[in-house]
């Protein structure tokens, strides 16, 4: 009997779950494998729903469902913290004292934020004028502070890089300056986006096509801002190198770790508790029978669930492949895939690797019909529709007709001279 | 001609190349950046983010740096002064840190 035990059942655990059930359905059915799923609460959220609850398009109902019944009936669930994962013994400890042992192991726990890792971040206004959207009850708050919102200053602060959906701090921005607009506001709110980057986009073909975004919205741009504290009493954000940003409204987007459990499992993660993790095979480096896929990792491609999607697609094979005693596939090429939403119901479309930055063009053929890294009201209804698409096509792990895991060069437009040489 | 002058660089002057990177390339491009001369504080930042980057692929942010390089944040400002994480890296040779678009 072969036990694959799946931790966490966010986006990528579920469709991990899903998709091997599928694949092993013979053995599961003749007893020879099974498969366990461990989570630590019963709500799956669609964390792209976070950035419109602050905005009022959706409600917390309309952005979360039963955990459980994403996932296939013949897998076994069990709802628990983690107490950590001992790569030697191949065993889990639950938080309830229990042991899973495992001939696989995949870790799909996801990225959480640390508010408390800046100073003064969680203390007075935290809730009132400090705001977050990264969890329903931060992205709820925010939404009634925003409701209430009578004009001021409005900061939006990234505090450190890698943070889950890098491009939804911009849309946050761009979809505050709609809110604004259309209840009349914008004229007594002032926004602004500080970021420890240096610039709001930082790669070569979004500069050119987007930088008119900020100006045309006039959001202000704060950059290299690295964030050393938060006095929420006088709304003050000042940075390591002492320059002062006041607000009236702050909406932090806090330090991001990987799970607790991590950094108590011997040389499983990194010092943020990502687990280290080859970035094609997504074999993890602790040992060859652990795996990593999604936010939970170190490799250096966007945490979205886009990512989580086309790993998916290599890490099944890959663990497919781990049972039969064969060599990995070194599949996994960074592919991830964004809508940006920019406000007045028009988004932006990217796609990207690790080795090809996003590039104008047309998605997912050459011929569109979505275009790439420009506005365009498809793209916002395309976003939109994502959600029924998340819930019925993405969990479940089918693949998208069209988009492969690995990203088509097919459609984007290269620049004449290559970047490197 | 300085050795500098015959790599490949990006628009904003970092190294096309992880790998085309020396000591004396270092010395220059820190030169370039308004630091005469790099000192063992700046070589234990510069080594601890080129490190970083070859283990991981992305570059330690300031925080990190000033937790696990052994040189805290405010003298990473001293060091290097306006932006240490983007000097910093510049002078070890890895790519700018960078988001997503």
């Amino acid at each position: 009997m072969r036990h694959i035990v799946i931790l966490g059942a966010g986006t990528a655990g579920t469709v991990m779950a899903n998709r091997l059930a599928r694949s092993l359905r013979r053995d599961i059915a003749a007893g020879d494998t099974r498969i366990t799923v461990v989570d630590q609460d019963p709500v799956h959220v669609y964390q792209p729903g976070l950035l419109f609850i602050p905005f009022g398009v959706y409600t917390r109902d309309q952005a979360v469902r039963d955990r459980r019944a994403q996932l296939p009936r013949t897998i076994e669930y069990v709802q628990s913290r983690i107490e950590r994962l001992d790569a030697e013994t191949d065993t889990v400890t639950l938080a309830n004292g229990a042991v899973l042992s495992y001939d696989v192991c995949i870790v799909a726990t996801g990225t959480r934020i640390v508010p408390e890792e800046t100073e003064g971040l969680t203390g007075p206004g935290w809730g009132e004028r400090v705001h977050e959207f990264y969890t329903l009850e931060g992205a709820e708050r925010l939404a009634k502070a925003l409701r209430e919102f009578q004009g001021g200053r409005v900061v939006v602060n990234v505090v450190e890089m890698p943070i889950k959906c890098p491009v939804a701090p911009l849309e946050f921005s761009f979809l505050a300056d709609w809110f604004f607009t259309t209840r009349g506001l914008r004229d007594k709110v002032t926004l602004t986006y500080a970021t420890p980057l240096d610039g709001a986009f930082t790669k070569p073909a979004c500069s050119r096509s987007l930088q008119y975004l900020l100006d045309g919205k006039g959001i202000a741009l704060e950059t290299e801002f690295n964030a050393g504290r938060v006095d929420g009493e006088a709304g003050e954000l000042v940075s390591w190198d002492e320059r002062t940003i006041p607000f009236d409204l702050l909406v932090s987007i806090p330090v991001h770790r990987g799970a607790e459990f991590i950094g108590r499992s011997t040389g499983l993660g990194n010092e943020m508790d990502f687990v280290l993790t080859d970035p094609r095979t997504l074999q993890a480096k602790v040992k060859p029978n652990v795996f990593a896929i999604g936010d939970a990792t170190d490799v250096p491609a966007s945490k979205a669930g886009s990512v989580a999607h086309f790993e998916a697609e290599v890490l099944s094979e890959n663990v497919l492949r781990f049972l039969q005693g064969r060599p990995l596939e070194p599949g996994f090429d960074g592919h991830a895939n964004c809508f940006i939403e920019t406000g007045f119901d028009k988004a932006l479309l990217i796609d990207f690797n690790y080795e090809t930055e996003p590039l104008p063009g047309n998605f997912p053929f050459a011929w569109g019909p979505m275009p790439l890294l420009k506005e365009s009201r498809l793209n916002h209804l395309g976003k939109l529709a994502f959600r029924h698409v998340y819930w019925n096509a993405l969990l479940p792990g089918y693949d998208f007709p069209g988009i492969p895991a690995q990203m088509k060069r097919e459609g984007k437009v290269f620049p004449a001279a290559p970047a490197t040489v | 001609m300085t050795a500098l002058a015959t790599v490949p660089r990006t628009a904003d002057g970092f190294l096309e190349k992880v790998e085309d990177w020396d000591k004396e390339l270092a010395a220059e491009l820190a030169a370039e950046s308004g630091i005469p001369a790099l000192t063992d504080r700046h070589w234990l930042v510069v080594d601890f983010m080129r490190n970083a980057f070859l283990a991981k692929g992305d570059a330690p942010t300031i925080r990190t740096l000033g937790k696990d390089s052994g040189v805290s944040i405010k003298e990473l400002y001293q060091l290097f002064p306006k932006g240490p994480a983007k000097l910093a890296a510049k002078i070890a040779g890895i790519p700018k840190p960078h988001g997503c678009i």
